[in-house]
């Protein structure tokens, strides 16, 4: 049975670093992997998400609506966006950020409130403010290592070992606050 | 040993293992990764090199192999249109040293102008294509592509879609194969296009069709898939493969096209007798089904299938099953579009800025063109006019001053494009300017690099694909040589400047040339740019007792600029800031200033 786990955010957030790690996971514990992504016009703060599917034997590398098991966003607004892609009975890990759009850095739109409440009152939805943990460690670029460790958890992953992919794919200087972050964020999901 | 790659990555692992010795493209998404890996993974193995533009770099490829050697090229799929004059020649001389070319189309136009599928192109050229559906695939393809070219003297065409070119599966990583170059022999009757060769080589290629189509009859990229009880037969082919079988699973059988032209029509003639119900799924145009329609083999297409926009998993699931995924329903109608922005510290900003200011006339036609600066015809710069294809925007504008000249029209033209635009195929339209006289002006922004794509380099940076040492183009000298009497290069950072420059250049009644100059602001800077630019990193605070609130600053859609509807006050998020300061130039009340 495939997995898919959508990925989403604001380009520039860093998706891809998190998104390597879990495809070089995946396949070490013997799972297809596929991993999709847009590269080009959307990076310039537009709105992007890598898509990662996983199994036996995968077929196609883009998630469809209402097929995702899993949303991990980097951004409030973002996650809203992409929600019709989500599975009835998945679950939703968000980064509790925003990133205002530019009419509404002019003043010309108002970033839309309540939206948290919404995504949770419809499916598990776990809020991490996974900016502020990761600053909070000394290491804002962490934010992203956070969300993996939640992602990890919420995927019941915890198995493959995750020190290790760190180890040999982050760089050294990082190695101790990624896997500080990584605890954080795993630390997060029951 | 198993890679997990992205099919640009993995056509890459085939050009090396395939042991092609030449590489030459021009960026443009979804293809520009393949060069960039051949010119960094493989740089030791081949040479790779950035070309001025797509034809030139066919044309290279073409030199390479007419002489002997394996070549290579790949392009996006409007890249194909600016290549397809050499092409069609080539298709009739015929490759010697074997030569496979890429085509990454957009199905969906994720960015890109058109939706076009250029498989057609395959069958217009009468050459062989072959169209993966994973990464895999794309690595095996191109080595079976060489082999099928040096087998037919013919150019093999790839033809990906985005969602080929960029996601990642597993490659089996195998050796390279070094072969010796072929041996030349001059042969004008095969190798020129007079038209007595042409027609004799008209006749050569139309003999060669049915070889290849027996080839396609043949190949193991055309194979089917039986699901004992399935009452479906489905032929498909690229990424919709992968979303038949998705969506279908074990209820269809399935016919799959990685050697789509020429078609094996005979094993899908078989294939079909099975079924009662045939559907064609593919993305864009109807391809394959109008070749099985020629042939009589009854199927079911665009009559079911979109024609716009991507295939999924879903739309077929919808269309020949009538299921639909239930999703999660929240008012995302709420939730407005993320427009794509000029990054703090562009040094497009400044340019549309003022630019913008004077279209307000309505006095100025800005002619556009392709790049980062694609997002100046939006609000808050309403900076363009008309954007059409790579160069246009020189030539678009020359003939719009024509037209205003013969009318006695009170406009101006104004052309703009960037460094990489201008080499690719602005020049051309620049000479054109000159040489029928017409009251146009032309702005170069010059950032240094390729920035759209990603920053690769250019005849104009100083370095290669590979990152060696190159002669940098000098622009200024160019359009003079051409002929252009007034040039000024000025600093896009600096309005007053991009202002008077503007005046300038709008009040000239004869061609003028604008070069603005200054890195792009993501751009890793070479040594050179080191020397002549003040790269260091400063920052820029809102003196919240001096800000009255007028919003001037935000009219220059700087992302590090906020402004906060309660307090009425612009503020600049310091992790964003990237130091140019244009938004101070802007504010009347002096409340921004440079406090690092």
């Amino acid at each position: 049975m495939t997995k898919s786990i959508l990925l989403v955010g604001v380009g520039g957030q860093g998706t891809i670093l998190a998104s390597k790690l879990l495809t070089i996971g995946l396949g070490q514990e013997g799972y297809d992997v596929k991993m999709s992504e847009i590269h080009g016009m959307s990076q310039r703060g537009g709105s992007v998400s890598t898509q990662i599917r996983f199994g036996e034997q995968v077929n196609a590398p883009v998630i469809g609506l209402g097929e995702a098991e899993l949303i991990v966003a980097f951004e409030e607004e973002e996650t809203y966006r992409w929600m019709k892609y989500l599975k009835p009975g998945g679950k939703v890990v968000m980064n509790k950020f925003r990133i205002p759009s530019s009419p509404m850095l002019t003043g010309d739109e108002v970033y839309p409130e309540g939206l948290i409440d919404e995504i949770s009152a419809k499916v598990e939805t776990t809020v991490i403010p996974a900016s502020e943990e990761a600053a909070k460690l000394g290491s804002p670029q962490s934010m992203n290592i956070v969300l993996l460790g939640a992602l990890v958890k919420a995927m019941g992953l915890t198995d493959i070992d995750w020190e290790k992919i760190m180890k040999e794919n982050t760089k050294p200087a990082f190695l101790e606050k990624n896997l500080q972050a990584f605890r954080v964020g795993m630390d997060y999901l029951a | 040993m198993r890679e997990l790659m992205t099919g640009n990555e993995a056509i890459a692992r085939g050009v090396y293992e395939s042991g092609i010795t030449f590489a030459a493209a021009y960026p443009g998404t979804p293809s520009t990764e393949i060069l960039e890996t051949l010119a960094t993974r493989y740089r030791d193995d081949l040479h790779a090199e950035w070309a001025p533009n797509e034809k030139v770099a066919v044309e290279s490829a073409i030199g390479y192999s007419f002489v002997g050697g394996r070549a290579f090229s790949s392009m996006k799929q409007v890249g194909l249109n600016v290549a397809a004059d050499p092409l069609f020649s080539f298709a009739y001389e015929g490759a010697n040293g074997g030569f496979v070319f890429v085509t990454a189309d957009e199905p969906g136009i994720h960015s890109s102008q058109t939706e076009q599928d250029n498989r057609f192109y395959a069958g217009m050229m009468d050459i062989i294509m072959l169209e993966p559906s994973d990464s895999q695939e794309c690595k095996d393809m191109v080595i079976e592509g060489i082999r099928l070219s040096e087998k037919f003297n013919i150019p093999v065409m790839v033809r990906m879609t985005t969602r080929v070119c960029h996601s990642k599966s597993f490659v089996e990583m195998g050796e390279r194969t070094e072969v010796p170059k072929r041996e030349y022999v001059r042969d004008v009757w095969q190798r020129t296009t007079m038209p007595a060769v042409s027609i004799k080589l008209r006749h050569e290629i139309l003999e060669k069709l049915p070889k290849m189509a027996a080839a396609s009859e043949e190949s193991d990229f055309n194979y089917s898939i039986i699901n004992e009880g399935a009452k479906i037969g489905v032929v498909t082919s690229g990424i919709s493969f992968q979303y038949a079988k998705d969506a279908l699973g074990d209820a269809a059988s399935y016919f799959k096209v990685g050697f789509p032209f020429p078609l094996p029509t005979e094993k899908i003639r078989e294939f079909a007798s099975k079924f009662d119900k045939l559907y064609v799924i593919e993305e864009s145009e109807p391809f394959l089904e109008f070749q099985l329609k020629d042939k009589h083999i009854d199927c079911i297409g665009r009559e079911l299938f979109p024609q716009e926009g991507e295939l999924s998993t879903a739309i077929i699931k919808e269309k020949v099953l009538g299921i639909r995924n239930e999703t999660i329903d929240l008012p995302v109608e709420k939730i407005k579009a993320r427009p794509p922005v000029f990054c703090a510290g562009c040094p497009h900003r400044g340019l549309f800025y003022e630019l913008g200011k004077r279209a307000k006339s309505g006095k100025i036609f800005i002619s556009g063109d392709i790049g980062c600066y694609g997002i100046s015809p939006l609000p808050p710069f309403n900076a363009t006019d008309t954007i059409v294809c790579m160069g246009e925007s020189v030539s678009g504008g020359h003939g719009a001053a024509k037209a205003f000249e013969y009318y006695g029209t009170d406009m101006k033209s104004v052309s703009v494009l960037g460094d990489s635009t201008f080499f690719h195929s602005g020049m051309t339209g620049l000479l054109d300017i000159v040489y029928n006289h017409s009251n146009s002006l032309v702005i170069i922004m010059d950032n240094r690099t390729t920035g759209m794509t990603g920053h690769q380099d250019n005849p104009g940076t100083g370095y290669t694909a590979r990152g060696t040492e190159a002669p940098a183009a000098d622009i200024t000298a160019i359009v003079k040589a051409f002929g252009i009497k007034n040039v000024r290069t000025i600093n896009p950072l600096v309005l007053a400047e991009v202002s008077k420059a503007l005046d300038w250049g709008l009040g000239l009644s004869e061609p003028a040339v604008i070069i603005t100059r200054w890195p792009c602001a993501l751009k890793k800077f070479s040594p050179d740019d080191l020397a002549e630019f003040d790269t260091s990193r400063h920052l820029f605070e809102v003196q919240a007792d001096k800000c009255i609130g007028c919003k001037k600053c935000t009219q220059t859609a700087c992302p590090a600029l906020r402004y906060d509807n309660e307090s009425k006050k612009a503020g600049i998020y310091a992790p964003s800031c990237n130091g140019c300061g244009i938004c101070a130039q802007v504010c009347p009340a002096d409340a921004i200033s440079m406090v690092k």
